[in-house]
């Protein structure tokens, strides 16, 4: 197998291997296919856009939760709907299901299970960011040698 | 009704992986995106993009309504429902009031019946779930023909 097909299999089954493990879903593919030659770094961009909006997010999460007077659960559930929305949007399938139970934990007013559903996020946004940049690692050095995605 | 100084309508058939789409080359329709999301404003940008379409992008709806009452038209508004400063509901209740007649498009996350039909009644002319997709824009764009 010459250098270009290997690499191409790796960044394939990588790939399939975020899809497999549910960090990524069909949303993701349909940014991949938004990307041409007019807007080479598309999806890279989209990404730093979400993993930005991802730490401000959070710290606004951890801040609001960390009041003792008393937390203000509209304030973080604001956060957390807005960090499930892009993080639909991304196909980031993980972070969102998070999202999804950290409302409900917001609707309740329990502060231990948001401290929990935080935790949650702050990890799986953490492994998200290693794998996508691995992905994207793995583009770069197809690209390079001269293959395609596509 | 005429789309803006100049406007030119036409519609060209484009295949797309073998499914003919109608799609607009008129480059005359003007968007506004209203979202305090920048992964949203992005992508939405993006999908307009590939139908041809250049888009201003605000992050809340006061700066929408503040674009319109300075004169600026718009044949497409994609409003967001929750944002800072004026949310979409309000945001859309104020550009209908101010008698602008663009096609307004909501785009929430999955919200409640209620939630969805109050943002209707503000005054939408359809409203998607978060994140809009090509075939929701081309059925936008189609009905933004139709209108005009």
């Amino acid at each position: 197998m010459d250098v270009v097909s290997q690499l191409q299999r790796q960044f394939i089954d990588y790939s399939a291997s975020l899809h497999r493990e549910g960090f990524v879903d069909d949303q993701f593919t349909q940014l991949q296919k938004l990307q041409d030659e007019n807007s080479p770094d598309f999806v890279v961009e989209v990404a730093s856009l979400f993993f930005e909006d991802c730490e401000k997010l959070i710290n606004n999460m951890a801040r609001a939760l960390e009041q003792q007077q008393g937390v203000d659960f509209k304030q973080v559930d604001a956060s957390v709907h807005q960090l499930k929305g892009s993080s639909s949007s991304i196909g980031a399938m993980r972070v969102k299901n998070v999202c999804i139970n950290f409302r409900s934990f917001c609707e309740a007013q329990n502060r231990e299970g948001c401290l929990r559903c935080l935790q949650q996020v702050t990890h799986e946004y953490s492994l998200l960011k290693s794998k996508l940049q691995t992905l994207f690692r793995l583009e770069q050095q197809l690209l390079a040698a001269g293959g395609s995605i596509k | 009704m005429v789309l803006g100084k100049g406007a030119s309508s036409s519609l060209s058939r484009k295949m797309v992986d073998g499914v003919e789409n109608m799609v607009s080359n008129c480059n005359d329709f003007t968007v506004l995106v209203v979202d305090d999301d920048p992964v949203i404003r992005k992508l939405h940008d993006m999908h307009l993009k590939k139908f041809g379409l250049r888009a201003q992008v605000v992050e809340n709806g006061k700066k929408a309504v503040d674009l319109c009452h300075f004169g600026t038209i718009f044949n497409l508004i994609l409003m967001d429902k929750e944002m800072p400063i004026m949310d979409g509901v309000e945001a859309t209740k104020e550009l209908r009031a101010m008698g602008v007649n663009s096609l307004i498009v909501g785009v929430t996350s999955r919200d409640s019946q209620y939630e969805t039909q109050t943002f209707m009644e503000a005054g939408l002319d359809f409203c998607f779930e978060k994140p809009l997709t090509a075939d929701k824009i081309s059925f936008i764009l189609q009905e933004l023909n139709k209108k005009n």
